[in-house]
């Protein structure tokens, strides 16, 4: 049974791969159930997922193990609560309390950390010596740095009107961003490939064994 | 004969997929050269002594296999070969069991003597990200009371010296998207002060570049299956990512030649354009 459902899930697999490759050629039917199948099962997935691996674990199993020692939990689990509270429209104003909670403390997290990590820590990696005794390469890279942050960040001074002189630095700051953006659609497309590469793999090798 | 752009694209398409395909049947053999970015993270796992415990986190799931799976299993293999001991966490939900996969499968093959609980561990997937990553600092046992199979973590043997997260030597974090490898640097190197490194897929790797820079918040980064197959090639294997990269450059070239192709159509139109505009002025 276990060997039948086994070969029974690659060609299901398989089925489906071709189903959303078949969206290449036009849309269609066959693309059009792969795709409900897949919302459908992800749904209940992630219910499923989150009851057991979340709730239960976290919140259910130390409620009912030790009460009196977790009964901090039950904050959680009421803000928790008032969340579903939007499922009616009559008490969906309810569900604007936990909200709020989440949403603060996400921003005071988020501006601790993104303030060290993002802002300081950055600044602080172009404060360097761009001279690099004995290598040259290492000390061109070290002023593309310097001069491509100072311009690239320039670039977004919108304070002064960019003209003459002052329109020098952006047109450079211009090209640092165009050749990001360039490495960013080449690493997209080195990302789309692997993906069909992984899709081929699949197919050749664990359906048909053509690969090893 | 003319053709519509809906039939053109399905040529590309058609074309791509063959192209994609022929060089995973017939493999070509192409090398990969190694960029700094793969060694600095080789490095780092190299030189960490034996005896040091280290964590992966597998964040990530299956849609991603393709690029991120080689890695894990590339650093379970150097990090074991260096005597290494890992701890496996995760921050996305199916990251447990793709470990598992991975780990059973470099044991099977290459380390059949590493025991589970003295060689490896598996805490399992927790939710909350950064906030769990914050907590990992102030003690690991609070945040996984015990691992993904229910054995506690004071039974643990390899843990017992692992109190916070400032004990382990490098967290390496394989990184599909949010949360994963930027909750990491901000947690685990820019709070703690450990060292981070890493792979994530191709189209989040322009992203991290800026955090290997002087301030170390990123030691190296393996971006995508091209960084892969570079780690492969460090460690003197032909692994899993050497073998799909010859599928790789060959759609890379036919896209380059697409992309030529296409500019070259739209000369040949502008030209013809201004050809029948010049005629009309002509009379």
């Amino acid at each position: 049974m276990a060997e039948f459902m086994r070969v029974f899930g690659l060609y299901l697999g398989a089925f489906f791969t071709f189903c959303i490759f078949s969206f290449l050629y036009k849309d269609n039917p066959f693309y059009k159930l792969a795709e409900q199948i897949f919302v459908g099962i992800s749904a209940a997935y992630w219910l499923i997922y989150i009851i057991y691996n979340t709730l239960m674990p976290n919140l259910f199993d130390k409620l009912i193990n030790d009460f009196s020692g977790n009964a901090i939990l039950l904050i959680p689990a009421a803000l928790g609560i008032m969340m579903l509270m939007r499922i009616h429209p009559k008490t969906a104003w309810i569900s604007r309390y936990p909200l709020a909670l989440v949403i603060g403390t996400s921003a005071a997290i988020s501006m601790l950390r993104y303030t060290k990590s993002d802002l300081l820590q950055q600044v602080s990696a172009t404060m360097i010596n761009p001279i690099v005794p004995g290598s040259v390469i290492e000390t061109v890279g070290r002023f593309l740095l310097i001069i491509g942050t100072i311009c690239g960040i320039y670039f977004f001074y919108f304070s002064k009107k960019q003209e003459g002189v002052y329109a020098v630095p952006s047109k450079i700051g211009i090209w640092f961003l165009m050749m990001s953006f360039g490495a960013s659609f080449g690493y997209t497309v080195m990302a789309r490939v692997s993906l069909l590469i992984g899709r081929l793999e699949f197919l050749l090798k664990d359906w048909l064994h053509i690969i090893q | 004969m003319k053709l519509t752009p809906l039939v053109e694209r399905r040529i590309i398409y058609i074309v791509l997929f063959v192209a994609v395909m022929l060089p995973l049947i017939f493999p070509i053999g192409w090398r990969t050269e190694v960029s700094t970015h793969a060694r600095m993270a080789y490095d780092l796992i190299d030189k960490t002594h034996a005896g040091k415990v280290v964590i992966i986190s597998f964040d990530y799931d299956p849609s991603t296999m393709t690029e991120l799976h080689p890695m894990a299993l590339s650093m379970i293999e150097h990090a074991w070969s260096k005597g290494q001991k890992i701890i496996v966490t995760a921050l996305w939900p199916q990251g447990p069991q793709l470990a598992d996969e991975a780990f059973e499968q470099i044991k099977k093959t290459k380390f059949p003597n590493k025991v589970y609980g003295e060689d490896y561990v598996n805490l399992g997937y927790k939710v909350g990200g950064m906030v769990s990553i914050q907590a990992m600092g102030r003690s690991m046992q609070e945040v996984f009371p015990e691992d993904s199979s229910g054995l506690k973590y004071e039974d643990i043997p390899m843990l017992k010296n692992i109190t916070t997260l400032k004990d382990v030597a490098y967290v390496s974090s394989l990184s599909a998207g949010d949360p994963g490898m930027k909750n990491w640097i901000m947690g685990a190197h820019d709070m703690f002060g450990v060292a981070v490194t890493g792979g994530t897929t191709a189209i989040s790797a322009p992203g991290f570049i800026p955090y290997i820079n002087s301030q170390n918040q990123l030691v190296g980064l393996l971006g995508g299956l091209k960084a892969a197959s570079e780690y492969e090639s460090l460690m003197g294997v032909v692994g899993p990512a050497s073998v799909k990269m010859d599928a790789q450059s060959v759609a890379h070239l036919l896209i380059l030649v697409f992309i030529a192709i296409g500019n070259i159509k739209v000369l040949v139109a502008k030209r013809k354009k201004s050809q029948q505009e010049q005629e009309v002025t002509n009379g």
